[in-house]
């Protein structure tokens, strides 16, 4: 099959390949897919709790060209959104910019979720230490 | 020298014809066009003499008489012969097919239809080397069986079945022995009499001949099989495949077979040893690589082999310029992997990793070098990518993990 100018630029030269360190507070870390079905991405994003803004984002995928893209025009996508306008990006319109066909909608589906599942990471992590931070806190105050 | 590209290492799926098969078939398309059942005039006697050559040529590279030989529109056609036209012949004998998980879906979906139409189909498994059980398909033979159809070399990991065994107890047991032999005809010895074959069907684009023309052989001696027919028509090739004769690939396959049977000794050692050469290179280069298939109950210029780690599609990518095929399915709807690897019981995730490569008569030694040093550099470039070789190198079992494969 024939691949998109843009799918294969993202897999010649993937952007934001990498890793953050996942125990970090500020590091949110999302693995979506399953090894069975051929895709597995990891996204990671890390963000300012203070203004909620992604400083920065790395990925790794186990997939098709395809999946890689996906996940690479994600990362690009996301660094310098805050967490609520990350939030708002839909595998539709990963789908209209790398030109993806239908038997692939699945690759941006997946880029979707990582996406989310990152950002639910990251606010769990925050709300345990909140948490943790509200008890240092009150434990400091007595 | 440089090496040209890009190279083609997929000689499983179809092989280029060999100049010296297209040198003897191209008279057939101009001069010599006739009809091979003209029987009145110079024409039909020039088609019926070429036809008759090949049908020599190809009956002696399996050890048939040309009478047994039944020309078809290809292997595909051949199994749908073979298995429907014994199905329907000996029905009043029984009803009951043997076949193995492993075979190509020419005979699978052929047997499938063949289950809605009254007939029993035992499919049986394979070992992890992807070898059927001796003992199981002696077990599984009823007084209603009345087929066993079992392929010579797989398709995928090129993996040789007990051929001659499973003559031996077809025989016995008075049961009709079909083997679909595409990918081994040429390529290794195969001889009907010596393996107690009744049935083989063949193929001329896997063994360097032109597409559109394959082979039944039938056998006439011992026992005398008969066939339904499942083309009516003019009663051509002893009324079991009516329709006027491919002169020119009909031709071509037979100098094809010619030029096999002649070759293969040396070629087998050759293509071995370039099969060889390629796993060895692999191996060296990278780790975790996992071959399927048992390695020494195969063709020589097979390999299949997993790249764990690294998904297929995104690997034939990345080696663009060198034709190979990938036992994932990342384009399919059904996101299923090979069904072949999974009766071997390799795991999906292994499965989407694997890449089949199928040597042929036009690749070289520099072809394979180059190959490898294309392998090792792109594997390593997406394992690079991979969360999971990272997950992997970290110590953590991926394939323990629990996954969401909703």
């Amino acid at each position: 099959m024939a691949y998109s100018d843009k799918v294969l630029d993202h897999y010649k030269n993937p952007r934001n390949v990498g890793s953050l360190a996942k125990d970090d507070p500020n590091v949110g870390t999302g693995l979506v897919g399953a090894p069975e079905c051929g895709d597995v991405m990891k996204l990671q994003m890390k963000i300012n709790p203070e203004t909620e803004v992604i400083e920065d984002a790395k990925f790794k995928t186990f997939g098709c060209g395809s999946a890689i893209a996906s996940s690479s025009l994600a990362t690009e996508w996301i660094k310098g959104k805050t967490l609520e306008e990350a939030l708002t990006i839909k595998n539709t319109e990963i789908v209209k910019e790398l030109n993806l066909p239908p038997v692939k909608i699945h690759c941006s589906v997946l880029a979707e979720d990582a996406i989310k599942a990152a950002i639910a990471d990251y606010k769990g992590k925050q709300s345990v230490s909140t948490t943790a931070g509200a008890t240092a806190a009150s434990a400091t105050a007595d | 020298m440089a090496v040209k590209l890009p190279v083609y290492m997929d000689n499983h799926a179809t092989t280029p014809v060999d100049p010296r098969v297209l040198e003897a078939m191209l008279p057939y398309f101009t001069n010599q066009f006739g009809n091979a059942a003209s029987r009145n005039h110079s024409f039909g006697w020039q088609a019926e003499q070429g036809v008759d050559t090949a049908r020599e040529q190809v009956a002696a590279l399996i050890n048939a008489t040309p009478k047994e030989i039944i020309f078809t529109s290809g292997a595909t056609e051949s199994d749908n012969l073979a298995i429907k036209g014994v199905a329907e012949m000996y029905r009043e004998q029984g009803n009951h097919i043997i076949t193995a998980v492993t075979e190509h879906k020419a005979v699978l979906d052929t047997c499938k239809r063949l289950e809605k139409h009254g007939c029993q189909v035992t499919y049986l498994p394979v070992s992890k080397e992807g070898l059927i059980d001796l003992d199981e398909l002696r077990a599984t033979i009823t007084d209603k069986t009345v087929l066993i159809t079992i392929m010579y070399a797989n398709n995928e990991i090129g993996v040789l079945q007990p051929i001659e065994e499973i003559g031996k107890i077809a025989k016995e047991k008075k049961v009709l022995f079909h083997t679909d032999a595409v990918q081994a005809a040429g390529k290794v010895p195969f001889d009907v009499q010596k393996m107690n074959v009744d049935l083989a069907s063949i193929s001329a684009h896997k063994m360097y001949g032109p597409k559109g023309v394959g082979a039944l052989y039938v056998r006439r001696r011992n026992p005398r099989v008969q066939l339904s027919a499942i083309i009516d028509g003019g009663g051509h090739e002893r009324g079991m495949r009516s329709g006027t004769l491919n002169v020119p690939g009909i031709v071509g396959f037979g100098a094809a077979c010619e030029v096999a049977q002649k070759e293969m000794p040396a070629e087998m050692e050759r293509l071995r040893g370039l099969r060889d050469r390629l796993h060895q290179g692999i191996t060296s280069r990278l780790d975790e690589i996992y071959p399927n298939g048992s390695m020494e109950h195969r063709l020589p210029h097979n390999l299949n082999v997993s790249f764990a780690y690294v998904e297929g599609e995104s690997l034939l990518m990345g080696i663009n310029d060198i034709a190979v095929s990938s036992g994932s399915a990342c384009t399919s709807a059904s996101l299923e992997p090979s069904y072949v690897l999974k009766a071997l019981g390799v795991g999906e995730d292994l499965a989407h990793t694997s890449i089949r490569f199928g040597l042929g008569r036009f690749n070289t030694e520099e072809e394979v070098d180059y190959v490898v040093d294309r392998l090792a550099e792109t594997v390593s470039r997406l394992r690079e990518l991979s969360p999971l070789y990272e997950m992997a190198k970290e110590g953590v079992d991926v394939s323990a993990m629990q996954w969401n494969t909703d």
